[in-house]
């Protein structure tokens, strides 16, 4: 199959995709960084805020960081798997890193509902709508990341385009990154 | 709703800038070095980042404001915790960098069509590059002189103005190497000529009104007055407008394989130039003496203006119906020189970019045979060592 030219030329030395995942990424940084900087300025306005911050669950936060750090480190060897050309084995990886973000899912689903059960809803106060903004926008991105790994494992596992399994690793490894911003600053910060 | 559209119009922006810087960096010709680049492809890079780094915070905001009105959050409601001005900050740390995410393509724009009909090689290469680089970035710092009566803190006013007065300094610099590169030309008026030399003379208004208003003192005065209206459309006419004018008819060949009317394209260029000059002079003195923007009828309040300055109105306005009329000229033009004009050769303004070596209209891929080969900077008009020709394109071995 021909590709186009943009796609196979490499006068940066470092291929396109890989350019573009980067650039993306910087994209990203200031979209987290345009809530989180919201936020941050907020609470240091609020002291008041520490109060509603004491009912987040940091050991039900911690276990999601956990989750998430271990996806990271199976897409890792997805992509170790990918660069010895075992497509097979990257793609059982690229599941198993799409099963992490399930139980982080799932997780984060359970956090919410005893939370909004107990009064503590998006619209509760300016504290309750950021955690729930912040942490939804990243849970968007957990979803997009899943999505996007199913169809990259799909055709790694017919050892084709095996190049994406380190693209889609190192947006996960964003999200995951991401993550670690947001658990402090919701969940430790009292 | 809106906001959703606004926010997946955004997305698909940065996902088209992405692309733009990819194909910059990677999938140069062969030989085309960093300072090889045409000028155009520089700027349309520098936006490209300027627009990625400075829209997150506003697609932040529009989410925001999207839980805002349909969650029935309050993050911009001072009622229940929020904060309004916060809005203000996320669009403004957006909404000026896009000024220049707008402007410098058009900047780009007019070097190439300044150094084709000077003949020259463009002034300061580098002086416009690393200019273009440092307007963007001071342009992250600036954002908050459109808040200078929103409430802000006069101390924190006045590190704007002085960061916004310094952001002219960059732009003023390019208006000088492109002045420079007309200096001692051999200037041929073709129309997309025009269009680039109008775009130097009326952004230059723009940009100097822009310091009045920059200045946080000045600013209270003139806020929310027919002078910011008028130093508005001295930028962004220029930028918006005559830009795309003048790339249009610059490319028009390119893009569609036949040449211009140049008489109707001239045409155009005065019966759009004047009357829009004739619309937005007026409204500097009008917001000067006081017209607010808001109210476009003063006859209402008799006791806030002078009989005089609603015939100012009345001249902006007619002004208005003969630019718009004027377009007509345009479209006619568009439209019988795409059927019928003369068909195009594959480098009819001589010039030495590569777009010009591949056939008018390019074909998928531009060049089916292989990519050129890239030899030098892309602007050698009249070299004093090439005696054949007043130009030498990019691709031609010494």
């Amino acid at each position: 199959m021909s590709r186009p030219i943009a796609t196979t030329r490499s006068a940066a030395g470092m291929p396109t995709p890989r350019l573009a995942v980067w650039w993306l990424i910087a994209s990203e940084i200031v979209i987290f960084g345009g809530v989180l900087g919201s936020y941050i300025m907020h609470r240091l306005a609020h002291g008041i805020w520490a109060d509603y911050a004491a009912n987040t669950n940091p050991w039900i936060g911690a276990f999601n960081t956990f989750v998430l750090l271990t996806s990271s480190l199976s897409a890792v060897l997805a992509h170790q798997a990918a660069e010895r050309g075992d497509g097979k084995r990257a793609a059982n990886l690229l599941y198993l890193t799409t099963l992490g973000g399930a139980v982080f899912l799932c997780v984060k689903a359970y956090e919410w509902t005893t939370e909004i059960s107990h009064g503590m809803t998006i619209t509760a106060n300016t504290f309750w709508s950021f955690y729930y903004t912040a942490a939804g926008i990243h849970a968007a991105h957990v979803i997009a990341g899943m999505i996007i790994m199913v169809i990259v494992a799909q055709t790694a596992k017919k050892n084709l385009e095996l190049h994406r399994v380190e693209i889609i690793g190192i947006y996960w490894h964003f999200v995951d990154l991401v993550w670690i911003f947001l658990f402090p600053l919701l969940y430790i910060a009292k | 709703m809106w906001i959703t559209a606004v926010a997946l119009e955004f997305v698909a922006f940065l996902l088209g800038g992405i692309n733009f810087i990819t194909t910059a960096m990677n999938s140069r010709a062969p030989g085309m070095k960093m300072w090889d680049i045409p000028m155009v492809v520089w700027m349309i890079v520098i936006a490209s980042i300027l627009f990625m780094l400075s829209v997150g915070p506003l697609l932040a905001g529009g989410i925001m404001m999207l839980f805002d009105q349909n969650l029935g959050t309050a993050f911009f409601d001072p009622d229940r915790g929020g904060d309004p001005i916060l809005w203000q900050h996320l669009f403004w740390f957006f909404g000026h960098p896009e000024v220049y995410v707008v402007l410098l393509p058009a900047v780009g724009i007019v070097a190439e069509i300044i150094t084709v009909f000077a003949r020259k090689k463009l002034f300061g290469y580098k002086t416009v590059l690393y200019t273009a680089i440092g307007t963007g970035v001071l342009s992250f710092t600036v954002w908050a002189h459109h808040q200078f009566i929103a409430g802000i803190d006069p101390r924190m006013a006045n590190v704007f103005t002085v960061t916004t007065l310094l952001i002219s300094v960059p732009i003023a610099e390019m208006m000088f190497v492109y002045i420079a590169t007309l200096y001692g030309g051999s200037i041929t008026l073709t129309t997309p000529m025009l269009w680039a030399l109008s775009f130097i003379f009326e952004f230059l208004i723009g940009g100097i009104t822009g310091i009045f208003l920059g200045a946080s003192g000045n600013d209270i005065y003139m806020h929310d007055t027919y002078f910011v209206l008028a130093h508005f459309h001295y930028t962004f006419y220029p930028i918006a407008i005559i830009g795309t004018y003048a790339g249009f008819t610059y490319w028009f060949p390119k893009m569609f394989g036949r040449m211009m009317n140049d008489k109707l394209g001239k045409l155009h260029f005065w019966l759009t130039i004047i009357p829009f000059n004739t619309i937005f002079l007026p409204l500097f003195v009008l917001g000067a003496a006081g017209h607010h923007r808001r109210i476009f009828d003063y006859r209402n309040f008799p006791e806030l203006s002078y009989p005089w300055m609603w015939d100012l109105q009345a001249l902006a306005t007619y002004s208005l119906i003969v630019m718009l009329l004027a377009q007509v000229i345009f479209f006619y033009n568009v439209i019988t020189s795409w059927m019928s004009g003369p068909v195009a050769p594959k480098n009819p303004w001589n010039a030495n970019t590569l777009e010009w070596t591949a056939t008018s209209p390019p074909p998928h891929g531009n060049w089916p045979e292989g990519l050129p080969t890239v030899y030098r900077g892309p602007y050698e008009y009249s070299h004093p060592d090439r005696k054949s020709s007043d130009y030498w394109p990019q691709n031609e071995p010494a």
